[in-house]
């Protein structure tokens, strides 16, 4: 059901029985008497930012990013999105478990070999070599990012 | 030999919950001894196999343990029960995803029911699915009935060997097992377990134990029954005559007959109850006042959640137990019936804040307060008196809008004026852990570069 390599656990995505469906909330126009209005055949309902922004409710945490390494795509202070249900596929970025930190990386695979980027050149690759342990924690779908 | 298609029954129970709820959130506490404390940091209520390999046991008092916690550096948490809470419907949100029926025992225990055909790869999809959507650990025992699916968790557990599932609906593999299993370890047979020790004073996990009052380890140990195999091979009526009609349907359970069916669907509840010991002492009526206040409103919302309403409201206050002179002690308890069953919170607080004044006496060092609503139907069934003159509908979307300000900003945003804001009393829970999952500011910190590069 799971493959192990070296210290990496992929585990593929499960079949579920019942699809998981997020609530959203529907107006209706409330028409007492009288006249309806005429935007009503348009309104179908509001938009809900859980329906895009959470696939999957169970398995969605939010964490806050801090730091310089990703600059360009994440920055200091942005709210990720992380999913830990998916599963990590090369060039996803996740939030991954090394060697007991916490860290943000782009995942890359080659040649089942794996290795986690940083964004902002100044900083190295990271080989995930035998002696190191890695366990992603969760797969990035979107980051939150503030303009002001 | 005809084989009759038999439904087997599962029990999904998480490993070290509370220690594995911080664990998620703090990676590198992985193999490091970790405890979590109860209320007040009184007790230890959750230790990892760490803590427990270096003798910190259940229950015991934190003052006591202190010196190893020092000693071998143990973590110790408060109890962060709003983490917890929000962990325990993900995993049981999560099992109910993966399998159909599902009856919730506590915040950390579910039974399942499980295909015959295949409960084993089941048990591992449960597994697997719990533990990659919300990082938490669990084991799976699975048998014919509850008290085997409950011994076969334990195993499961115990035996590392056994990949965390173990099923017990074959004759052969339960024989085995129980020839080894401690009578003392089946459900209701030994001392209240630790999810009785767990359940005190916790938010919204009431459930009583299927066996309540335990004990019967020592009269059965006396009679020479050390292990559940023996205890399966006693005779119906010696079982009767010692162990009562409660204890035959246990045995019953061991062999195999299923006596407790799953109730996959919550009861209303018998009664609410909301308290907690003060952090520190309180001795005004006002500071009584605020708890009681708070108590109140919880309960109601505690009843909203389950469309229920409640038509008895008993307070109650003490001062603390382990006071010696008898006049320093004093505790009291005062109910009153609602005209009509409600679950209106100015109604409940203005309720409770009379009863309060009733008991009250100056002068005592006041260590727990709370509240008690019993006699709780649906709101659906709810009888109105011929004398009422409130308007049902309006307290509903009322309470709705303040129940929804409160899950959207945190608890207690919206409250009663006489719950106050300073609450020295407030619990002591000096080593808390963020909430992690349920608080915008408290939200895990990632960094986007490592701490050591190597």
């Amino acid at each position: 059901m799971w493959k192990r390599r070296a210290d990496i656990h992929v585990i593929r995505p499960l079949q579920l029985k019942r699809n998981l469906r997020i609530k959203v909330p529907l107006i209706l126009c409330r028409v007492p008497a009288g006249f309806p209005s005429p935007a009503d055949d348009y309104v179908e309902r509001t938009i809900d930012l859980n329906e895009w922004l959470i696939g999957n409710e169970l398995a969605t945490f939010i964490v806050r990013a801090e730091g310089d390494s990703m600059t360009g795509e994440i920055h200091s202070g942005d709210r990720l999105i992380v999913d830990r249900s998916l599963e990590a596929r090369h060039k996803d970025v996740v939030v991954a478990c090394l060697d007991g930190e916490m860290i943000v990386k782009r995942l890359l695979v080659r040649d089942s070999r794996y290795y986690l980027q940083p964004e902002n050149s100044s900083y190295p690759l990271i080989e995930i070599t035998e002696e190191r342990e890695l366990i992603i924690w969760g797969v990035v779908t979107h980051s939150i990012h503030s303009m002001r | 030999m005809s084989k009759r298609r038999q439904e087997l029954i599962g029990l999904i129970d998480c490993d070290q919950f509370y220690v594995s709820c911080e664990r998620v959130f703090q990676p590198a506490l992985k193999g490091k001894p970790v405890v979590v404390l109860s209320n007040n940091d009184g007790n230890v209520i959750a230790r990892s196999s760490e803590s427990k390999a270096l003798g910190i046991t259940m229950g015991m008092p934190y003052f006591k343990a202190r010196d190893l916690v020092e000693r071998h550096g143990i973590i110790p948490f408060s109890s962060n029960y709003n983490l917890y809470g929000d962990m325990s419907r993900r995993v049981m949100d999560t099992i109910e995803t993966v399998v159909p029926a599902h009856e919730r025992y506590s915040i950390d225990e579910a039974f399942v029911q499980f295909d015959e055909a295949q409960p084993e790869y089941d048990a591992h999809i449960v597994k697997q699915t719990v533990r990659q959507w919300t990082g938490i650990p669990v084991s799976v025992g699975i048998g014919p009935t509850k008290v085997l699916a409950k011994v076969a968790n334990k195993i499961a557990k115990r035996q590392p060997d056994t990949g965390g599932v173990v099923d017990l609906s074959n004759a052969e593999a339960r024989e085995r097992y129980l020839k080894e299993f401690d009578v003392a370890g089946v459900w209701g047979i030994g001392p209240r377990s630790s999810a009785y020790l767990k359940s005190e004073g916790k938010p919204g996990d009431a459930q009583p134990d299927l066996w309540e009052a335990s004990g019967l380890e020592p009269l059965l140990k006396k009679s020479r029954v050390e292990t559940a195999y023996e205890l399966m091979h006693c005779s119906d009526q010696w079982i009767r005559k010692h162990l009562t009609i409660r204890g035959l349907r246990l045995v019953w359970e061991l062999r195999g007959i299923s006596c407790l069916p799953l109730e996959a669907f919550e009861k209303p509840k018998q009664g609410i109850c909301c308290s907690r010991a003060f952090g520190q002492p309180v001795m005004s009526l006002e500071g009584l006042g605020e708890s009681v206040s708070m108590h109140a409103a919880r309960g109601g919302e505690k009843l909203r959640k389950q469309k229920l309403a409640a038509s008895h409201l008993t307070v109650f206050v003490s001062t603390s137990r382990f006071l010696t002179r008898p006049e320093e002690m004093y505790s009291a308890s005062a109910s009153l019936r609602l005209a009509e069953p409600s679950f209106f919170t100015a109604e409940l607080v203005a309720a409770a804040k009379l009863l309060l004044e009733r008991i009250y006496k100056p002068g005592f060092q006041y260590r727990k307060a709370g509240i008690y609503l019993a006699d709780i139907v649906p709101q659906s069934e709810r009888q109105q008196s011929f004398l009422q003159h409130t308007d049902a509908g309006k307290r509903e979307r009322v309470m709705a809008a303040v129940d929804g300000i409160n899950r959207r900003h945190g608890r207690h945003t919206l409250r009663p004026l006489s719950m106050g804001y300073e609450h020295k009393w407030q619990m002591k829970r000096e080593l808390l852990s963020p909430r992690y999952t349920t608080n915008w500011r408290e939200v895990p910190r990632v960094r986007l570069s490592e701490q050591h590069s190597s």
